[in-house]
């Protein structure tokens, strides 16, 4: 009788969630985090190294707009607060709030997306493709990479609104915005390796 | 109806008003100060470039700790091994990257 209680009692806590289910994820996240790092770390070097090679075509000085690279960076930077708030809104447990807060740094993502295609289309458009130089191809994996990311952020930022309007705030709901504001603070610091190295480095 | 759990303080540790308010004024007058020193064009090319990666390492460390929250406290102390692990292979990659196709590309002229 107590081993058959004992029995039903470990199976019941077996399926009870761990309490450090959510800093174990956010762990896991972070490792997911990390190879993503390294996966750009690659993407960088090969821009490195390419980015001299411009085959006759338009160097970095002559394609890049400056002011237009503030703009999106601002975007990013004012998204990544946004998001911040919005996880601050989450932690109190108040929906609303996150709601808003989620929806403002959605928009704020969707503006530098569009900005960074309507960059690339001008690109495209005037036959200053991937395809023109080896410098451009590598551009244009280095930035669309990041801007990939990015639309994979909106697009889970897009579910998560969903999924808290159709559930609230229940503590899974909460612990995948956590790893999504990690996620979008990461993309932030990737963007701040995208400035430097190719805007700023390729104006100078 | 909203249930409120005390949720957990570890992943992307719980901020505070004020670590977001910092980061942001910190990353924004951080990323102007890059883009000013390379648009007005007043520094030479080689003050320019140092000004802008120092601002650019100084602009990540203020994003992780005040965005994602980064400590020396114990509950991170993977979190900051595996950045630390991270950083060595990134290194090796494009420092032996560069080293490797620049020495290559000397050979060949």
């Amino acid at each position: 009788m107590n081993t058959e209680a004992a029995t039903i009692d470990s199976a019941y806590v077996r399926e009870a969630p761990h309490p450090d289910t959510a800093a174990i994820q956010a762990l896991g996240f972070w490792i997911y985090l990390m190879s993503d790092l390294v996966l750009f770390a690659a993407i960088f070097a090969t821009y490195a190294v390419l980015r001299g090679n411009y085959a006759g075509g338009p160097s970095g000085r002559e394609l890049f707009d400056l002011p237009y690279t503030v703009v999106e960076t601002m975007l990013l930077l004012f998204s990544s607060s946004s998001c911040g708030l919005g996880m601050l809104a989450a932690y109190r447990g108040r929906k609303n709030p996150v709601l808003i807060w989620f929806g403002v740094t959605f928009l704020l993502g969707l503006g530098f997306i569009f900005m960074e295609i309507n960059e690339f289309h001008t690109m495209i458009v005037a036959g200053n493709g991937p395809a023109r130089s080896g410098f451009l191809s590598a551009f244009f994996t280095l930035v669309g990479s990041h801007g990939a990311h990015v639309c994979a952020g909106l697009l889970w930022m897009a579910v998560m609104i969903g999924q808290m309007t159709a559930k609230g705030l229940t503590p899974p709901v909460r612990s995948r915005l956590m790893r999504l504001s990690m996620f979008w603070h990461f993309l932030d610091i990737v963007w701040v390796g995208v400035f430097t190295i190719v805007y700023l480095m390729g104006s100078i | 109806m909203e249930r409120i759990l005390p949720i957990d303080d570890s992943g992307a540790g719980q901020g505070s008003l004020r670590s977001y308010l910092t980061g942001f004024i910190l990353s924004v007058l951080l990323s102007l100060i890059a883009f000013g020193t390379v648009m007005t064009g007043r520094v030479s090319a080689p003050a320019a470039s140092a000004i802008v990666i120092f601002a650019a390492v100084v602009q990540v460390l203020v994003h992780l700790r005040f965005f994602l929250h980064l400590n020396a406290s114990s509950a991170w102390r993977w979190n900051v091994l595996a950045l630390i692990f991270t950083g060595v292979i990134m290194f090796l990659f494009v420092g032996g990257t560069l080293w490797i196709m620049f020495h290559l590309n000397q050979r060949l002229m």
